[in-house]
């Protein structure tokens, strides 16, 4: 648009609209929901053309990160190849059992998670995530022989900003944890984002779930607890909201309401 | 008209940097350049939106009623910084993991705002343009010299390819690790200031206090 000429008169009830005064309130709103009607087409358009592409990344993205939880993940290989060695199931939590009702391969968690029919609204929900899926998709790794060596099981819970969705990988017992991994989350870059920092990470390999007793020990604070260090992950400095979320999550996931059915399941052998 | 283009590209690199002159746009500058294939992105990325958010506004400048002015450039300039955090998702996964959320606080970047309201708002599309990426690149100029010493000092690589071999990789060379850290950035923006108002004595603020002669007794 060039600039206006004023001895041109406008043309045209167009012309003579664009030819008021800017601001006039007549004007003011027209650009207004003008702009705001362009932008949002530009930015939906955008949105809906791009995700194809995104939805692959974002798949990538999730292997890889099951491929290091698990501890064998290898920059150089191909991902969808490396990926092959798990072996999806879709986990009825209430049971503890492997459900049959859908395939692994086409099962969406998140969706799940959100739909009436597979999923309840929690009353009790230290971890913030409202409504908890009755299934979800774990991940077993066998060994050689064929025996369970590692599972590994989603988990997700709110932070400070965000919820955090991640994985954690325990042994074939059940209660020795090998790592944990957050993949998606918006905390708060040199803060709370340090849940990926892989030092704070190394601290999950070899902390326990339970005691002999089978009480739920596992805790995210800045003190070890009574029971004893193997219990105990050091908070993270200067983000003691994402700690507390990191806290709550795991202990909800790994308590009655989330994984515990299943690891009694894998415990007595009945997976 | 063609050197005035030419100057007002060329002008925001070093005689009226973003960063050095006017102190614009630190807050990111600290953020993104600990690497610099980040610092790249982000300077692309910036002097796009900070390009054509100028030209976008610049051609409805005419139509844009003053009393809501600022929140039609946010508009303009958010849509533009969402358009870039898509395409990055698409195209760059890595990339936007590690950018995280400085893409999307491109929209609360002083440097995109300043020249929408200080130029845009009164120049015709062009020229915005030339000038909005002229600014942009005077930022990333900056983002690049800081990316460089940070990435290199800090983990003895550029681009991601060992320079010098750090301890840890069996190599000789002993890391800073605070050049990793974001503070670091303060200070290396801080000496390239010094450096650039040292060669450019005109850049030197003028004091807004006079110091008084004290007369003896």
């Amino acid at each position: 648009m060039s600039d206006q000429d004023p001895q041109n008169t406008p043309k045209g009830p167009i012309g003579r609209f664009l030819a008021l005064p800017p601001d006039s309130v007549g004007k003011t709103i027209f650009v207004a929901v003008a702009v705001c009607l362009v932008a949002s087409m530009i930015v939906s358009s955008a949105a809906v053309a791009l995700r194809p592409a995104q939805a692959v990344n974002a798949l990538k993205d999730k292997q890889v990160n099951i491929l290091q939880v698990a501890g064998i993940h290898d920059p150089d290989a191909d991902v969808i190849k490396a990926f092959s060695v798990f072996e999806p199931h879709v986990l009825e939590l209430a049971t503890g059992q492997f459900s049959d009702a859908f395939d692994p391969a086409t099962f969406d968690d998140r969706a799940a998670a959100d739909d009436p029919a597979t999923s309840q609204a929690l009353e009790n929900d230290p971890a913030g995530i409202g409504r908890l899926s009755d299934y979800v998709t774990v991940y077993l790794l066998r060994d050689d022989a064929g025996e369970i060596d590692k599972v590994i099981l989603p988990i997700h819970g709110y932070g400070l900003w965000s919820t955090l969705y991640g994985f954690i990988a325990l042994e074939e017992n059940g209660n020795d944890i090998f790592g944990l991994q957050f993949y998606d989350h918006a905390e708060t870059p040199g803060l709370g984002a340090e849940v990926d920092n892989p030092r704070w990470r190394a601290l999950w390999n070899g902390a326990r779930l339970r005691d002999d007793a089978g009480a739920l020990q596992i805790t995210v604070a800045k003190t070890a607890p009574a029971a004893g260090d193997e219990y105990h992950i050091d908070a993270l400095a200067g983000a003691t909201l994402t700690s507390v979320g990191v806290d709550n999550l795991i202990k909800f996931w790994m308590g009655e309401a989330g994984y515990a059915p299943f690891l009694e399941n894998l415990k007595a052998g009945g997976i | 008209m063609a050197h005035k283009r030419k100057d007002m590209l060329i002008d925001p690199l070093v005689d009226n940097n973003p960063i050095t002159l006017q102190v614009l746009g630190i807050c990111s500058a600290l953020a993104v350049t600990s690497s610099l294939q980040v610092a790249l992105v982000m300077t692309i990325a910036v002097t796009l939106v900070t390009g054509f958010s100028s030209m976008f506004i610049s051609m409805i400048r005419n139509h844009i009623p003053s009393s809501i002015r600022i929140i039609v450039q946010m508009v303009i300039i958010a849509s533009l910084v969402i358009l870039v955090d898509q395409v990055l998702k698409a195209y760059a996964f890595e990339i936007s993991k590690t950018l995280s959320v400085f893409v999307g606080l491109i929209i609360t970047n002083c440097i995109v705002m300043g020249r929408a309201e200080a130029f845009a708002m009164k120049n015709p599309p062009l020229d915005s343009f030339i000038d909005g990426v002229g600014n942009g690149l005077g930022y990333g100029l900056i983002l690049m010299l800081v990316g460089f010493i940070r990435e290199l000092f800090g983990s003895g690589s550029l681009f991601g390819i060992t320079v010098l071999p750090t301890v840890n990789n069996g190599g000789w060379y002993v890391p800073n690790g605070m050049l990793l850290l974001p503070p670091s950035a303060f200070f290396i923006i801080g000496l390239i200031i010094w450096a650039f108002r040292a060669w450019k004595p005109k850049q030197v603020e003028e004091r807004e206090y006079k110091i008084q002669t004290m007369e003896a007794h």
